[in-house]
C-alpha cells in the first residue's frame, strides 16, 4: 500500500498549526512520546517495550531511556495479569498505556477487559482510563494469530470506548483523547499502514475526538462506511468509479464505541445507498450493527438494501491467495459498489 | 496472651471489629431466611479473624481488595454497616447503588477499598496494579488482597505473584483455605494441601497462619507490610481456616462432613478470643456486654435505616457506564 493522505485532521484541535508528513507509526510514537513527556501519570506496559529493543514493531524504542524503568515497564508474558495490573494502576489514578503485541493475544486478557476494567465505573464509580494499543490487521501475510481484527466483541461490552485510526493524523489525534478519557480505550492500529502510509500530522499537542466519524471523500451516489486500513481501499474504489461518473461518498468512522451515529445516518439520508466494510469478518461484525442502525433510522431515505463486505467466516488464512481471498480489498468493493450504483 | 505490639485497646477494637462483623452476618442470615434479603449473599462465618485482623495491619493510605469472605475488612475501612446492608438490599445508597450484588463490587477509592468481581483471582492483578502506582510515586503504601482456596487453581494466581516478585512489588496475597471451593473439597482442587509452599517458586516468602487466631493474622500481616514497606517486596501469606455454612445462602452444604464442622466450631475464632480476653484480664463481663450491646444497637440501625432506604430509579439505569458523562 502507498496511499499518501493529508485528510483527516480538519476537526482535531490543532495548537501550534504547523504539520508535516510522517508515517502512521512514527504518529502513534510521537503521541505517547509528547503525552508521557506532559504528563507524569503516562506510563508505558507490554512485552518487549523496554530498553533499546523498543518493542516488536519499535513504537518505544528509546522511551525508556528518556523516561526511565519506572514509566516504560517491560512485562512477564501474562496478558490476562499486566491488563488487571494496567486496571489497578488506573484506579489510583495513574494512565498506563498498555501495548498488547499483537491485537489477536488480545484475548488472553479477555476477562481483565472485559468483567473487571469495563464494569468497574457502572458498579462502583471506580474509574479505570487505561488504554491497550492492539497492533490489529492483516494483508501482510502473518497467519492466523498475527492477523486479527477483534474490534466487534469489545464494541459489543459496556464500558469500553473502541477506536481504530486510518491515517497518520488520526492515529496521533485519537491516542492522545484515549490516554486523557477516563475510560478504558481499546485503541486498534493498523499494522499494514505503520510503515507503508505517510501523512501530514501536526507537530504539537493535537486532540481528535473520541465518537466523532470523518467524512474521508464527499460523494452524492452512494456511501461506502468503513474503517482502519478499508478506508484506503474504499478511497482506491472511490477513485475508480469517479472515472465512470459515480460519485462515491467515504465515511470514516474513526471511533467504533461510541459510533458517530449523526455522521452514518447523515451519509445514508445524503446517498440512500450505503455499502459497509471492514476486514474483520463481516457475521456480527461492528457492520452489521451500522447497517441496522441505518435500517433502523433511515430506511426511507433508502434507495436500495444496505450492502456488506467483510473478511470470510474463516480464520484469517496465512498463504497469499487464500488470504487475498478472505479480504475485502478495493477491487472487491469496487465491485459492489457498481452494482449498488445500478441498483 | 501473644507477644506483639497490640495494646488491651487495640485487642478490644480487634474484638469489637470481629463482633460486628459476627454480629452484621447473624443477622443477615437470619433476615434471608425470613424472605428479607434480595437475591443471594454469602455468610462469613468462620472468616473474621483473616478479615479483620488483616485490615488492622494497614493504614488508611494502604490499598485494600478483599472479597467475598472479608466483610470485616470493609467494615474497619469505613464502608459502614449502613451502606452494606443498602447494597445487600439493593437500594439506592448503597455502596453500588443498586448496581451491584450483595458484597461485589463494594469499592471506594476515596477509602481506598477496591471492589471485587465474581471472577474472584482478578484481585490479585488490580491490587497489583495498586502497589505499583505506590511504586511508581516513591510513596511507601502496599496493596493487600485476598483470595480463596478454589482461586488459588487460576492462572492469575500464578501470572500475579510471578509478576509481583519479578517487581519486588509492596504486595500481599492472603490465601483464606477454608478447605472448600462451593462443593469442591482442598484435594480435589490440588496435590499439596500447602498453598503457602508455592511461594518458593516465586523467590518469595510464604507464610501459614491459624485463620482463627486473629492476633496470629494481625501478627503475621505486619511483619508482610514492614517488608513491603522497606523494599523487600511481596508475601504470600496461606490463613487456613473452615467454611462454616455453605458457599452462599442457598446451599445447605450436606458434602461437608458434620463432624468436621464440630471440630472447626472449637476453634471459632470469635468466641475463642472472647475467652482469651476474659483469661487475660483484657476484659471483663461487663466490658464484654458493653461492646455486645453497642454491636447489637449499630446493626439494628443499619438495617432499620437499609430497609427504609429507597431502590434505585429505574430511570437510572443507564447512568454511569462511563466516567465524565
Amino acid at each position: 500500500m502507498s496511499v499518501s493522505s493529508n485528510f483527516g485532521f480538519a476537526d482535531g484541535e490543532t495548537i501550534n498549526g504547523q504539520t508535516r508528513e510522517i508515517t502512521y507509526i512514527a504518529a502513534i510514537s510521537e503521541a505517547l512520546r509528547e503525552e508521557m513527556r506532559r504528563n507524569p501519570d503516562v506510563l508505558l506496559m507490554g512485552e518487549d517495550i523496554a530498553g533499546d529493543f523498543g518493542g516488536a514493531f519499535k513504537v518505544t524504542k528509546g522511551f525508556e531511556a528518556e523516561f526511565g524503568a519506572r514509566r516504560v515497564i517491560n512485562t512477564p508474558i501474562a496478558e490476562l495479569g499486566f491488563v488487571g495490573v494496567a486496571t489497578g494502576m488506573a484506579l489510583m489514578g495513574l494512565r498506563p498505556v498498555v501495548e498488547m503485541q499483537f491485537a489477536d493475544f488480545i484475548t488472553s486478557a479477555f476477562d481483565s477487559i472485559v468483567q473487571f476494567a469495563a464494569t468497574t465505573h457502572y458498579r462502583w464509580k471506580g474509574r479505570v482510563p487505561w488504554v491497550i494499543r492492539a497492533p490489529a490487521d492483516g494483508g501482510i501475510r502473518s497467519g492466523p494469530f498475527h492477523s486479527q481484527n477483534p474490534e466487534a466483541w469489545f464494541v459489543h461490552t459496556p464500558g469500553l470506548k473502541v477506536v481504530a485510526p486510518a491515517t497518520p493524523a488520526d492515529a496521533k489525534g485519537l491516542l492522545i483523547a484515549a490516554i486523557r478519557d477516563d475510560n478504558p480505550v481499546i485503541y486498534f492500529e493498523s499494522k499494514p499502514l505503520y510503515r507503508s502510509l505517510k501523512g501530514f500530522v501536526p507537530a504539537g499537542e493535537y486532540v481528535v475526538p473520541l465518537g466523532r466519524a470523518n467524512v474521508a471523500r464527499t460523494g452524492a451516489d452512494l456511501s461506502i462506511i468503513t474503517y482502519g486500513a478499508m478506508v484506503h481501499q474504499a478511497l482506491a474504489a472511490a477513485q475508480r468509479l469517479a472515472n465512470e461518473g459515480i460519485d462515491a461518498e467515504v465515511l470514516d468512522l474513526r471511533s467504533l464505541k461510541p459510533l458517530d451515529k449523526e455522521a452514518i445516518l447523515a451519509t445514508a439520508r445524503k446517498t440512500g445507498k450505503v455499502l459497509v466494510t471492514h476486514a474483520a469478518n463481516k457475521l456480527a461484525g461492528v457492520g452489521a450493527e451500522v447497517a441496522a442502525l441505518i435500517a433502523e433510522q433511515a430506511f426511507e431515505w433508502l434507495d436500495a438494501p444496505v450492502q456488506r463486505i467483510g473478511g470470510l467466516d474463516v480464520p484469517v488464512p496465512f498463504s497469499p491467495p487464500l488470504e487475498d481471498a478472505y479480504r475485502p480489498d478495493a477491487e472487491k468493493l469496487y465491485a459492489a459498489a457498481r452494482a449498488l450504483a445500478a441498483y | 496472651m501473644e507477644k506483639n505490639d497490640l495494646t488491651n485497646d487495640q485487642r478490644l477494637e480487634l474484638y469489637y471489629w470481629m463482633l460486628l462483623t459476627r454480629v452484621f452476618d447473624e443477622t443477615m442470615v437470619t433476615m434471608w431466611k425470613q424472605g428479607r434479603g434480595v437475591g443471594g449473599t454469602f455468610s462469613q462465618r468462620g472468616h473474621e479473624a483473616i478479615s479483620v485482623g488483616a485490615a488492622f495491619a494497614l493504614t488508611p493510605d494502604d490499598v485494600i481488595a478483599p472479597m467475598h469472605r472479608d466483610l470485616g475488612a470493609y467494615l474497619l475501612r469505613g464502608i459502614t454497616p449502613q451502606r452494606i446492608f443498602g447494597n445487600l438490599l439493593g437500594r439506592a445508597n448503597g455502596v453500588t447503588g443498586g448496581r451491584d450484588a450483595n458484597l461485589h463490587g463494594m469499592g471506594d477509592m476515596t477509602l481506598n477499598v477496591i471492589g471485587f468481581i465474581s471472577h474472584l483471582p482478578h484481585s490479585l492483578p488490580v491490587a497489583l496494579g495498586a502497589a505499583m502506582s505506590f511504586v511508581h510515586r516513591g510513596e511507601p503504601h502496599v496493596a493487600l488482597t485476598f483470595t480463596g482456596d478454589g482461586a488459588s487453581s487460576a492462572g492469575l494466581f500464578h501470572e500475579t505473584l510471578n509478576m509481583a516478585a519479578v517487581w519486588n512489588a509492596p504486595f500481599i496475597l492472603i490465601v483464606e483455605n477454608n478447605q472448600y471451593a462451593y462443593s469442591t473439597p482442598l484435594h480435589q482442587q490440588m496435590k499439596s494441601p500447602e498453598i503457602a509452599t508455592r511461594a518458593a517458586a516465586y523467590g518469595i516468602p510464604g507464610v501459614t497462619v491459624d485463620g482463627n487466631d486473629v492476633e496470629a493474622v494481625y501478627a503475621i500481616v505486619q511483619e508482610a507490610v514492614k517488608r513491603a514497606r522497606s523494599g523487600e517486596g511481596p508475601t504470600l501469606i496461606e490463613a487456613k481456616t473452615m467454611r462454616m455454612l455453605g458457599h452462599a445462602i442457598h446451599d445447605g452444604a450436606e458434602y461437608v462432613p458434620r463432624e468436621l464442622l464440630a471440630e472447626w466450631e472449637l476453634r471459632d475464632p470469635v468466641k475463642r478470643y472472647r475467652e482469651r480476653l476474659l483469661e487475660a484480664g483484657v476484659a471483663d463481663e461487663t466490658e464484654m456486654a458493653e461492646i455486645a450491646q453497642r454491636v447489637e444497637v449499630e446493626i439494628a440501625d443499619a438495617v432499620a435505616f437499609a430497609e427504609a432506604s429507597p431502590l434505585p430509579d429505574p430511570a437510572t439505569v443507564t447512568q454511569g457506564v462511563y466516567a465524565g458523562e
